[in-house]
């Protein structure tokens, strides 16, 4: 059929002058809208998904490509272009305006976000692709096929300007993502309702126009709720892209990276960061090591991400490490992802170690024999469950397993923050029948952290340190030692399975500090 | 919607439990039933089949030549399992204890799947009184006890201690520490509430004219001061009113203190029993260690597990004793019914020690023992297997969990002492005495209703209280109690039943909590020692007593 023949759309030959203006100003409107959908999704992708290159590149492509079939499909759109239009801009209303929000409330609810995510950018994709085609056809009549094209063109490449300046340096920044995506969601269905309005006395446009306003009412509706939704996605939580998440029976892991900087996550606390963990590890791990004559076995308690183990394996001497953690999920993740596992030198691959799946409050009660060196590396007691790992009954039990020439540490929390929670740890190691010694190292990701070594005998100051560290030397390995009055030893209630002193007294000083 | 009526039977208030049981009753045909029967679980209880043998006088009479037998334990409970334990103690060799139930252990059985063991019954052991000596030598030959201090106090063994959090109370929206409600209370209310905690304390302090403590535990040991016995012609309720503790939220926690350990109500209860509950334990232990508990994950199971240890070569389970009667040289005839082979025996025994609830007793040996006007109160107790452990807003889990606003008595988690995790699964063992109707509608009640619809009234009441559980349930035992725990009703301290069961001398004679009006493990382990001491004086075995 030839088009030229057969008029369009109800479109009059001579159309009345706004329609046009709307029109052309509507070209603008979904060109803009158009590249940000593409943009959000690209920037989200990389957000989640890590390495932007990829995922920008793929995402792109991938809209391109569905602009381009449906630019294909327009040429089954027979008749009623207008009306084909004027829905097509309330579906891309909707899909294009929940894209971000919808995209971050899934995230951590589908088994592969890479689905949910290409399916709507093809869908979209191929939503924008309908529009210019569809446009060009409407408005043939009312230009000249040389400036229609210009016209056209020249509008859609401007949206795009616009669209690429407003999005990184005042959508992003002012409106974040989420409330991006509904506020052109809008403007789309005010393409829509506008053009309804004109055409209202040419054709029913009751269903049509009820559709456009309940997707507008939605879209505001989510404007508004957008605080609370940032709220239910834990993505929104962390200020860096998550390249992980997942919820075991235990815990929920969420990896996050951001220039070169990878940081673990257990329950929304930070565990480590690539940048300083080496000041953290070393710290816990060469003040034990460095003070045992012959360390040939090695307890681990908790330190499922294998980093402590990786500053163990290190030492020649050590023939054997024991490795006890909860979860096994934690230790498959840094055992089995090579990136991971990089960052512990495969440490949890070694034939040097022996894991263990268990929960150390009960392991140490059946274990047996004995440890030249015991590294407890638990998180911080903020439940009356993680307590019980900082008890005088635990420190007993802990206690059987450390050889008479044995020497443990204890990660403690900050002594800087919490100095009761800090000193409280030492108090109950020392009511377990141990001698205790505090010392604390400036970690940037954490600020000041501390550690309690102990042992059955006095401990020496004289330590032997490896050359290759990165952070201990002699000098700085003795400075651990020194505290200043505002981390200054204070008298403290001993942890018991019965009082939880620590629990209390935890809450009570990081409460306090983080308001 | 559809879970609404069931929550109300939980929340039943002034129309009664029976009104809003049988409400959901008829709804179990409407379509309430599937909706929580797609959770697998098992309904459980004593096995009343047996029970009901026992009673209807189905039994068979024994056939073959009267055997002889050493000393009897009719009832392998925690009474029969303590009088076995001081047999045991003493080096007696040759008794035998006879129990109806394929396992022994009563009221304080206990199950296991492959999260956690979990309570069936009583879960929990206070620390015992100075006065508790036969408990505390046990205790510590089971190594809950693991020395002394200076002072000579027990020291016990902190893993069995109940670790903190101990209690939290769902009250207002939010959870709280401790069990008495806090906050937006009238100061009004405080004070009385305060005023009770020193009327209590004056009664814990109290010595009687006789220089006994004026409540004890073994209750036997308590002052027989006429002003206290005169608390016990009152019931509880009557007795706070005429007191003037009238304040809504301490009558509210003392109904669930008495529904906690009488399973009754506190109009139900004698005066003298409600204030024992307050006013009897001072637990003595080392250090501040005196005013808690020990537990396992188990419960009390862990208790009569290490009992029956101790005399496994003298029990025999399946075994129902049905009659018991004088024999013609003194010595007491015994018919026992193997549930197995399905024979009955009859042995003419030295001693026998009939350890089971008084009013099996007296239908057994009628000879020696009256029926009395007892009443038992029926439980429900509910083990709840969840993906995650229960959370909630305001203080974190702890080992007993109740809200204020339910029927039910709450939770308490199986894993509570065993673990540290901060997540995983673990099992919360669900209690509901069915105290507001008449101990028999409510056994019928018992008896009637499907395992889904107690599952039902369970998921509703648990998902009332933790809405983060939603969807974390993957299944629900439920267990029912006929006949649990005697009430101390008024008038119980001179119950003549009562009186002539704690008089039986040898060759039969009485224990069960039922002798100390009690349900608590305290009384029946003090009531089969007796027995047992009584039983070896009578036989010539020389021991030194413990009681």
């Amino acid at each position: 059929m030839d088009e030229g023949t057969v008029p369009e759309g109800g479109v009059p030959a001579r159309a009345p002058a706004p329609l046009a203006i709307i029109l052309l100003v509507s070209v603008l409107v979904v060109a803009t809208c158009g590249l940000i959908y593409e943009l959000l999704a690209g920037t989200l992708a990389s957000y989640l998904l890590g390495d932007s290159v990829t995922q920008f590149s793929t995402v792109i492509g991938s809209y391109l490509f569905a602009m381009g079939i449906g630019s294909w499909l327009s040429r089954h759109v027979r008749r009623d272009a207008i009306g084909v239009f004027v829905r097509v801009e309330i579906l891309i209303a909707a899909l294009g305006g929940w894209s971000a929000a919808g995209l971050f409330l899934l995230f951590p609810l589908v088994g592969d976000f890479r689905i949910a995510l290409y399916a709507l950018v093809l869908a979209i994709g191929v939503l924008v692709g309908l529009e210019i085609p569809l446009l060009i056809r409407i408005l043939r009549h009312r230009f000249a096929f040389r400036e229609l094209v210009s016209n056209v063109l020249t509008y859609d490449y401007v949206g795009a300007l616009i669209a690429s300046l407003l999005f990184p340096l005042v959508l992003v920044p002012r409106l974040g993502m989420i409330r991006t995506g509904f506020v052109f969601g809008l403007a789309n269905v005010a393409v829509a309702l506008a053009l309804l309005v004109v055409l209202r006395h040419q054709r029913r446009v009751a269903a049509d126009a009820l559709a456009a306003l309940v997707v507008a009412a939605s879209l505001v509706a989510g404007l508004f709720g957008a605080e609370t939704m940032q709220r239910w996605s834990e993505v929104a939580f962390y200020q860096e892209p998550v390249i992980y998440a997942r919820s075991t029976p235990y815990q929920r892991i969420v990896i996050t990276r951001q220039d070169g900087d990878m940081r673990l996550w257990l329950n929304g606390n930070l565990q480590f960061s690539t940048r300083d963990e080496y000041r953290y590890h070393e710290a816990l791990v060469w003040p034990v090591l460095g003070r045992v004559a012959r360390p040939r076995q090695v307890l681990i308690l908790g330190g499922g991400d294998g980093l402590a183990a990786r500053e163990v394996l290190r030492d020649k001497r050590v023939e054997r490490i024991t490795l006890v953690d909860l979860d096994p999920e934690m230790t498959r993740l840094f055992r089995d992802t090579p990136e991971l596992a990089r960052l512990n030198d495969h440490a949890l691959s070694s034939p040097r170690l022996t894991l263990h799946h268990a929960d150390a409050f009960n392991w140490v009660r059946r274990a047996q024999g004995t440890y030249d060196a015991i590294i407890v590396d638990f998180p911080d007691p903020t439940a009356f469950s993680l307590g019980k790992l900082y008890t005088v009954s635990f420190y007993r039990q802990v206690a059987r397993l450390l050889a008479p020439h044995g020497v443990m540490t204890v990660q403690s929390t900050s002594p800087l923050v919490a100095p009761r929670s800090y000193w409280t740890v030492a108090s109950t190691l020392e009511a377990a029948g141990l001698t205790a010694r505090g010392y604390h190292a400036y970690v940037p990701s954490f600020g000041e952290w501390g550690y309690t070594l102990a042992a059955h005998t006095a401990l020496s100051d004289a330590v032997h340190l490896p050359a290759h560290l990165r952070f201990l030397t002699p000098a700085t390995e003795r400075a651990m030692f020194d505290f200043p009055p505002d981390m200054a030893r204070r008298p403290t209630p001993v942890n018991r399975l019965d009082n939880q002193a620590l629990v209390r007294s935890f809450a009570q000083e990081w409460g306090k500090y983080e308001g | 919607m559809k879970a609404e009526p069931t929550r109300r039977t939980v929340l039943a208030s002034g129309a009664g439990l029976a009104g809003g049981l049988a409400g959901s009753l008829a709804l179990g045909g409407c379509g309430e039933a599937p909706l929580a029967g797609t959770l697998p679980g098992t309904l459980g209880g004593a096995d009343w089949q047996r029970g009901h043998l026992l009673r209807d006088g189905k039994l068979p009479e024994p056939t073959g030549a009267v055997e002889e037998a050493g000393l009897v334990i009719a009832g392998g409970g925690v009474a029969g399992l303590a009088a076995g334990w001081r047999l045991a103690e003493a080096g007696l060799a040759d008794f035998t204890l006879f129990e109806l139930e394929d396992r022994v252990g009563g009221n304080a059985r206990s199950g296991r799947n492959a999260v956690s063991a979990y309570p069936l019954g009583a879960h929990y052991l206070p620390v015992p009184n100075r006065e508790a000596r036969a408990l505390r030598h046990m205790l510590g030959q089971f190594g809950m006890i693991v020395g002394e201090d200076a002072n000579g106090a027990p020291r016990y063994d902190p893993y069995q201690l109940c670790a903190d959090l101990e209690e939290r109370l769902l009250w207002r929206g939010r959870w709280q520490e401790g069990l008495f409600p806090s906050g937006g209370l009238p100061s009004a209310e405080l004070r009385q509430r305060a005023m009770f905690e020193a009327r209590m304390a004056q009664y814990r302090a109290l010595v009687g004219e006789d220089g006994r403590p004026a409540f004890a535990i073994p209750m036997a040991l308590s002052s027989a001061d006429a002003d206290l016995r005169a608390l016990d012609a009152l019931d509880f309720a009557a007795w706070l009113d005429r007191e003037g503790f009238t304040a809504p939220s301490l009558r509210a926690y003392l109904r669930y203190c008495c529904r906690d350990d009488y399973g009754s109500e506190p109009e139900h209860v004698s005066a003298w029993a409600g204030i024992h509950y307050f006013a009897a334990r001072r637990g003595w232990a080392s250090g501040e260690d005196g005013d808690r508990e020990l537990t396992w994950p188990e419960g009390n199971g862990r208790l009569v597990q290490r009992m029956a240890q101790r005399i496994a070569p003298h029990l025999t389970p399946a075994h129902s004793v049905f009659a018991i009667r004088p024999g013609a040289d003194g010595r007491p005839l015994i018919d026992v019914f193997d549930h197995a082979a399905r024979r009955s025996r009859r042995l003419r025994a030295r001693a026998v020690i009939v350890a089971m609830p008084h009013f099996v007793a007296a239908r057994v040996a009628p000879a020696f023992a009256k029926a009395g006007a007892m009443a038992y109160a029926p439980w429900v107790v509910a083990n709840v297997t969840v993906d995650r452990p229960p959370r909630g807003p305001g203080t974190p889990l702890a080992w007993d969990n109740v809200s204020h606003a339910s029927e039910s008595l709450g939770y308490v988690v199986a894993t509570h002492q065993s673990q540290s995790a901060d997540g995983g699964p673990t099992v919360l063992t669900w209690y509901l005495p069915l105290s507001r109707e008449t101990p028999k509608a409510a056994r019928k009640i018992l008896m009637t209703r499907t395992l889904a619809q107690w599952q039902a009234m369970v998921r509703d009441d648990l998902l009332t209280m933790n809405p983060d559980l939603d969807g974390a349930i993957r299944r629900i035992d439920v267990w029912r109690w006929g006949h649990p725990m005697i009430r101390p009703s008024p008038g119980f301290l001179t119950e003549p039943a009562r009186l002539a069961a704690e008089a039986a001398r040898p060759p039969v004679v009485f224990a069960n909590s039922d002798m100390s009006g009690l349900s608590l493990f305290e009384e029946a382990h003090y009531r089969g020692v007796l027995a047992a001491e009584a039983s070896l004086r009578h036989l010539g075995h020389p021991f030194q007593s413990l009681a």
